[in-house]
């Protein structure tokens, strides 16, 4: 077919999405900023439901990858621009191609949870995020806190930077439940004699076997949820975190001490999402990721012709979310083409 | 000489927070261990809403469940002693909680602690 398409972003959407173009009979350059492709399942230790390990899920992902597609590593996008049937894509760096199509796959970034002061991420050592627990269980590292003890009592806070008006965060980033039942089971699994808390809004186990995993937590780990949004943060003389919530299914103020507080940090489209959209003239969700023509019937397809999307640049997914939506992106894209 | 404690008309409101650090938990351990399906409780309220008792008084097994986990045993006796035994909560808890023995069990560890 001869036909040229660039993929921007090299996460997992951005891979799987290349991958399936090149099956289809495309050449593909997926540009990249970083040196390396993968995104954040680089740095992520295993996937929910069935503790796939991320290093796994990431080599497995870039098997699909064939000659068609040639990747374009340490290449920032400084230029996107439609020229009569086609696109000229610059990079920082001189690298420069045309495209007959192109497919946005530039992801999140994590909520900056030092935006969320009161937490006291930055300001207290031991309160973590999601990421850092990710990568300390990834290191294969022991499960110590930041003064090298190993917690007594662990708390799991949901919905940070989510569903937070209060940082213009209106949207559930939706895989943040699941993450941190998936986590609390791996720190009992390394710590049984710990006791784990999760303090939540709602419980979000919309996937499948997200439920069953949910239960497994209570009954077979015996981690405890409450109802109850953390107001603040204390840090105790010897370093330990004060959680203050309201119990709110007993309508009580609930005071607990743990050795260490992990902030579940949620999804928000990148800065470069956001610069992109602006050199297209594309279209934004008031919440900053990019709206496609339509989410029900067209969610991969932007009012471009051209230009699609795939992954979570047009909102937070799963990997299994991401993988699906990045193959629908490359049938979508083919359509186009034919044309 | 007798001390004399000047009443000044003022008194001291002990704050209704739960501290889960100073609270006793012993109950919460023994009823798990004889009844460890108190661990999936998920606070529906089916229980509470197809209870005999909790129409006709404040009685709510849901919130006793969760005064349980959080050790706030005190004035329980009392009211876990509404409880009938009748199971229909049994019959309606998604979780399939048994109900029935958990009301028995907590019964059961309040008497033995009191005790």
């Amino acid at each position: 077919m001869g036909k040229h398409v660039v993929v921007i972003g090299a996460g997992p959407a951005g891979l799987e999405t290349s991958a399936s173009l090149a099956k289809i009979g495309f050449n593909v350059t997926l540009v990249e900023k970083e040196e390396t492709t993968g995104g954040h399942l680089k740095k992520w230790h295993a996937l929910f439901p069935v503790l796939l390990s991320g290093h796994e899920a990431l080599e497995t992902i870039q098997k699909g990858l064939s000659s068609a597609v040639k990747i374009q590593t340490s290449t920032k996008i400084t230029g996107l621009e439609e020229v009569n049937d086609y696109f000229t894509v610059t990079g920082h760096n001189g690298w420069q191609a045309k495209a007959d199509a192109i497919v946005l796959t530039t992801g999140f970034q994590l909520f900056d949870a030092r935006r969320k002061e009161e937490y006291g991420y930055g300001i207290y050592e031991n309160v973590i995020t999601s990421a850092d627990l990710e990568e300390l269980l990834a290191s294969g590292k022991p499960l110590v806190n930041r003064h090298g003890n190993k917690p007594e009592r662990i708390g799991f806070v949901h919905c940070v930077g989510s569903r937070d008006e209060k940082v213009n965060n209106l949207h559930c980033s939706k895989v943040c439940c699941i993450t941190a039942v998936k986590q609390a089971i791996e720190v009992k699994q390394m710590l049984p004699e710990a006791e784990v808390f999760c303090f939540y809004m709602d419980l979000r186990m919309f996937g499948r076997h997200y439920e069953e995993l949910y239960k497994e937590a209570q009954e077979k780990y015996n981690i405890q949820f409450i109802r109850g949004r953390l107001s603040e943060s204390t840090e105790d003389q010897d370093g330990n975190i004060i959680v203050k919530v309201e119990d709110t299914l007993l309508g009580k103020p609930l005071r607990i001490k743990t050795g260490l507080l992990v902030l579940m940090v949620g999804m928000e489209p990148t800065a470069k999402t956001k610069s992109l959209v602006k050199k297209l003239g594309l279209q934004q969700v008031s919440d900053g990721f990019i709206q496609p023509v339509d989410e029900v019937l067209r969610s991969n397809c932007t009012e471009i012709p051209g230009v699609f999307v795939a992954g979570t640049c047009s909102g937070p997914k799963s990997v299994a979310d991401t993988l699906a939506d990045a193959r629908s992106a490359a049938l979508a894209v083919a359509d186009f083409l034919k044309k | 000489m007798e001390k004399k404690v000047i009443n000044f008309g003022y008194s001291v409101t002990r704050d209704r927070q739960i501290d889960f650090d100073a609270n006793n938990r012993d109950i919460c351990k023994i009823v798990a261990a004889a009844e460890p399906t108190i661990n999936l409780c998920i606070s529906c309220g089916t229980c509470t809403a197809t209870c005999s008792a909790a129409l006709f008084t404040d009685f709510s097994l849901r919130q006793i469940i969760l005064l349980v986990r959080r050790g706030e045993t005190k004035g329980l006796e009392k009211e876990i002693s509404k409880c009938m035994l009748c199971g229909k909560c049994q019959l309606v808890c998604p979780r399939n909680v048994s109900t029935r023995n958990l009301v028995i069990q907590i019964s059961k560890a309040i008497t033995t602690a009191r005790s």
